[in-house]
């Protein structure tokens, strides 16, 4: 079965993380529908040509985040859970302030000047999309 | 159902100027284990040994349930073993060969070795005397794998291809391990493809074993801090640290058994954490033998 999954070997990330990211990708714009079936670990290994331990890993890691769901025997399925495609962006958000969190305080600002920081930026965006909605 | 395909335990040979000391290894069956070493670490030795080709002076050695060396030729239907100085027949074409070998093995599938020559794009007709060295490689690598055998093992079986023949050759591999019964053992000292496609790696130096685990394991243990300290400060204590470099107030360290409370602890000692990065396995194999190195040496 091939995959159509892309693992980079100069991503920095460890490979099973850009396995979780890449199949989380695939369900939450809808490629892989809810209830689906989804490649085995060792089809998915032999596909990427990477290891079978990699992959479990991955695979378990996505189980244990509802994201997918692994019956003994049967092979691993899309979880049934319609509200995938929001709750994956909500901790994609979570996860970038963090990071954004942990960058002021090495840069010394303050909450105050963080958050400032981040009223800028979605203020840019709305500014970018300005023109096009005058077209 | 037989847990273990290969089994080492307590395994030592002496020579004159080389000892392989108290080898213990344990290859599931269904997986494929890397096993990286620098040249003369023992390697080719520990493989010999598990082939029956060499005899260990103590220990014992069970491959796919058989004693070795005594169970040799039971168990050598089931391996198929691939060598950088293996030797085809020079005069002889890779037909001739395919022939040969099919003779001698029942499994033998010819319609995998036919799908296997477009692949590493051989030419049958052709002698083993014309042929460059990662041709030879991959004639010696088709004639194992159309065996079917249980256990491949491969002693540095991407050395010298080119990364389009190399990229088919680790495809293959895994191609292997699509099936759950078989098992892969294979030296090397490019750690880029172990790390890409190991589920155990096994570390040798000097004729020990220094480290073995399952991959994952070996990728989410080891880690580099890389620290601001205040002014006036020691560097933290922190456990499983077998290296601090960097410089004064901005020490690196390196960890092999990383977990994410000692952020917590450093940052209570005051210390700001800059970077925690993963390590590549190559990273990780130097950073063993170093520190292995520089802790026995007197």
């Amino acid at each position: 079965m091939h995959s159509d999954l892309v693992i980079s070997q100069t991503d920095g990330r460890p490979m099973y993380l850009q396995i979780m990211e890449q199949i989380k990708l695939r369900v939450s714009v809808g490629e892989w529908a809810a209830g689906q079936e989804i490649p085995s670990i060792r089809q998915l290994a032999v596909s990427l040509r990477v290891s079978v331990i990699t992959v479990k890993r991955a695979y378990l890691e996505l189980e244990r985040e509802g994201v997918i769901i692994t019956q003994h025997g049967k092979g691993s399925i899309v979880a049934p859970d319609a509200g995938l495609g929001p709750r994956l962006h909500e901790e994609e958000l979570t996860e970038h302030l963090e990071r954004a969190a942990r960058l002021g305080e090495v840069l010394g600002l303050s909450k105050e000047e963080l958050a400032f920081r981040l009223e800028e930026a979605s203020g840019r965006m709305v500014d970018d999309r300005q023109p096009k909605e005058m077209e | 159902m037989m847990d273990l395909t290969v089994d080492f335990k307590g395994v030592s040979k002496r020579y004159a100027h080389f000892n392989l000391d108290n080898i213990n290894l344990e290859l599931p069956t269904g997986s494929i284990m890397g096993f990286i070493g620098a040249n003369g670490a023992g390697k080719s030795t520990t493989i010999r040994i598990l082939m029956g080709l060499v005899h260990q002076d103590a220990g014992t050695v069970k491959v796919l349930g058989h004693a070795m060396p005594a169970e040799q030729a039971a168990a050598k239907m089931d391996i198929g073993f691939v060598s950088e100085d293996m030797r085809l027949y020079a005069a002889a074409t890779l037909h001739w060969h395919m022939n040969f070998v099919s003779s001698m093995f029942p499994k033998w599938d010819q319609a995998y070795a036919d799908k296997l020559i477009r692949r590493f794009d051989l030419k049958p007709q052709q002698k083993i005397k014309g042929l460059s060295h990662g041709q030879r490689v991959k004639a010696a690598l088709l004639l194992a794998l159309a065996r079917k055998p249980r256990l491949l093992v491969l002693d540095e079986p991407t050395t010298g291809l080119d990364p389009v023949a190399r990229r088919e050759v680790l495809g293959e591999l895994m191609a292997v391990l699509a099936d759950e019964d078989r098992t892969i053992l294979f030296s090397s000292h490019n750690t880029q493809d172990v790390e890409q496609i190991s589920d155990q790696i096994t570390f040798i130096d000097r004729g020990k074993i220094i480290d073995s685990d399952n991959k994952e394991a070996f990728l989410d243990q080891w880690r580099r801090l890389r620290l601001v300290l205040p002014q006036n400060s020691e560097v933290p204590r922190l456990p499983g640290v077998i290296d601090v470099g960097g410089s004064g107030r901005l020490p690196v360290l390196t960890t092999n058994r990383f977990d994410p409370g000692m952020l917590t602890v450093c940052q209570d000692l005051g210390a700001t954490v800059q970077a925690v990065d993963s390590m590549t396995l190559e990273e990780i194999f130097v950073s063993s033998v170093q520190h292995r190195r520089e802790t026995v040496a007197v």
